[in-house]
């Protein structure tokens, strides 16, 4: 009796998460994909043909000679398309690599920081991720408009004359990137410094190896699998980043998930953002599948 | 190892706390600014805060958003651990490396391709978008932090006190309550709090898979900034933080606390 209680509520633990995935995030996606092959119409909802599953299997059938890949041929056709793609990766990989640089030193100093320091200086990183989003990126307006505390600031120490022209470029944009993914990247650095044996920089640096080679040589290649899982967590997610474009980018930046939104909401086209949006899954596909592999070796290794 | 807390050490850990506070500080402090300018300091004020509780619009979206956090942070937390128990107590199942793919890649995607995903799925499904559709939405992407907040806690878990408690006789069932819950606690009221939050917080989401009526607090938020930035906004940005910053800070001490009586808990036990 007992054996057979656990048996259900073993199927009942994998299957209810599995059900629940199965219909809410991969479904999804095939009706994103399938969208994608169909015809823009104006009504409600904008598309033709939608499954008709109450015809069958003949039905879909039908349903499936009516894809076209109009939607696709019109993203190669506009060269808006294409540069929107290009500049969202070369933004995201650019704001990466900068959260990477400011990231290293504090996951470093926070790793050799005394032990009994470290539970806090985590909480200090982890804390400004518990508050909103929008709000951290809207608190960098307020610092980078002309007008603004930062040119103030600099303005009243006669840095500088003029007020700099920060918001509504890439500058803020990368700004904004680096700042409210920090902690993504600050985390698994910080795991893997804080794992690190540390008598093996002293054996370098008792070999004759200066501390700056000494880093290169062993500090920097063990952190790697940090330096990956961090690159990974802040590149995917800033690739379709469609918030801090739209407030700190302003009009003129071309991202990719600036272009989704405005299809989706201010053209009303459904198709062209489901193909916009395929797209840029299939571009991300090759750092989801390395991130998810890192994971499940992370989960391999814990065990 | 400790005498290597160099200044270096020292300088870039100081700045890289600097760079992350200040501009959360800076707003916290304009939200008290007389003057109508976020940036020009007019003297000390509250008013802002006055005309928020009677911007019935925003005191409307507030509540929308919390009735909608708090719903879905339950359900997401109950599935993030069966999740999280599924992907770390049965490593062979049909369909494994598809489940812990459904599990692990939600925490990367992009937001416009999920919220587009599930406004297409509501809409072929014919649901009304609306309260239900925002709150099914963020159980579906919340649900997947929360497996990887308690898979960690599980992974790191000693089996053989389940064990134990099963070859006392204690069936399965009995022993995840009365053994495996317990420890696994506080990595599910981290996860519920992360859920929490992150449904309070999401604007991108909620702005496909919610209709008219469930606008919530970031939406409302979203559309006054892009008419313009005002100290009302400061003054209801102030608010979450205070709230989120003291939850946050009390679970860190109940846990510090619980931590150190178990430690002496443990000392105890050694002694006798």
């Amino acid at each position: 009796m007992t054996r057979l209680v656990s048996a259900i509520t073993s199927r009942l633990v994998i299957a209810v998460p599995y059900v629940w995935l199965l219909l809410f995030f991969l479904i999804p996606f095939l009706i994103v994909v399938k969208i994608s092959l169909s015809q823009t119409a104006i009504s409600m909802p904008p598309y033709t043909p939608a499954f008709d599953f109450t015809a069958g299997i003949g039905g879909i059938w039908e349903d499936v000679k009516q894809f076209s890949f109009d939607n696709y041929l019109w993203l190669t056709e506009d060269a808006l398309y294409f540069n929107a793609y290009v500049s969202s990766l070369a933004i995201a990989g650019t704001a990466t690599f900068l959260t990477l640089l400011v990231g290293y030193p504090l996951a470093y100093g926070m790793a050799r920081a005394p032990a009994t320091w470290r539970p806090t200086l985590l909480m200090l990183v982890i804390l400004p991720f518990w508050t909103s989003f929008l709000i951290r990126v809207y608190a960098w307006i307020g610092i980078l408009k002309p007008e603004g505390l930062l040119n103030q600031f600099l303005m009243a120490l006669h840095i500088i004359d003029e007020p700099l022209i920060i918001m509504n470029t890439h500058t803020a944009i990368f700004i904004g990137i680096v700042y409210s993914y920090l902690p993504f990247m600050v985390l698994p650095l910080y795991s893997s410094l804080e794992k690190m044996d540390y008598t093996l920089i002293e054996a370098a640096q008792d070999l004759g190896c200066r501390p700056f080679a000494a880093f290169w040589k062993v500090t920097f290649p063990l952190s790697i699998p940090g330096v990956i899982a961090g690159f990974l967590l802040v590149f995917i997610p800033a690739t379709g980043e469609f918030v801090i474009p739209d407030l700190l980018g302003g009009s003129q930046t071309l991202m990719i998930g600036k272009t989704l939104w405005n299809e989706f909401f201010a053209n009303r086209d459904w198709p062209v953002a489901s193909a916009v949006a395929v797209i840029l899954l299939l571009l991300l596909v090759v750092p989801i599948m390395f991130f998810q592999q890192a994971q499940a070796r992370a989960q391999e290794q814990g065990r | 190892m400790n005498q290597t807390w160099s200044r270096f050490n020292i300088a870039s850990v100081v700045l890289g706390f600097a760079f992350l506070y200040l501009p959360i500080v800076l707003l916290v402090i304009f939200s008290f600014n007389e003057s109508r300018l976020v940036t020009v300091w007019g003297g000390f004020s509250t008013k802002w805060y006055v005309s928020l509780f009677n911007n019935q619009g925003l005191m409307d979206a507030a509540w929308v958003t919390l009735r909608v956090g708090v719903l879905s942070a339950t359900v997401a937390t109950v599935l993030g651990t069966m999740a999280a128990l599924a992907l770390t107590r049965y490593t062979r199942f049909r369909g494994r490396i598809l489940f812990s793919g459904m599990v692990f890649a939600p925490l990367v995607m992009p937001e416009v391709i999920t919220g587009l995903s599930l406004l297409l799925l509501f809409v072929s499904m014919g649901l009304d978008r609306g309260f239900l559709t925002v709150t099914l939405a963020h159980i579906t992407f919340t649900m997947c932090f929360v497996a990887v907040v308690v898979q960690s806690r599980l992974v790191s878990f000693d089996r053989s006190l389940e064990e134990a408690a099963m070859d006392l006789g204690a069936p399965p069932v009995k022993t995840f309550f009365a053994i495996t819950l317990p420890v696994i606690l506080p990595a599910i009221v981290s996860g519920w709090m992360l859920a929490f939050t992150l449904s309070i917080d999401d604007l991108v989401i909620a702005s496909f898979a919610s209709g008219p009526g469930a606008t919530t607090l970031p939406m409302k938020i979203y559309s006054q900034v892009r008419l313009g930035v005002t100290p009302e906004i400061n003054a209801a940005c102030t608010i979450l933080i205070a709230i989120v910053a003291t939850g946050v800070i009390a679970a860190s001490i109940v846990n510090k606390r619980r931590e150190v009586q178990r430690l002496r808990d443990e000392q105890a036990a050694f002694r006798q």
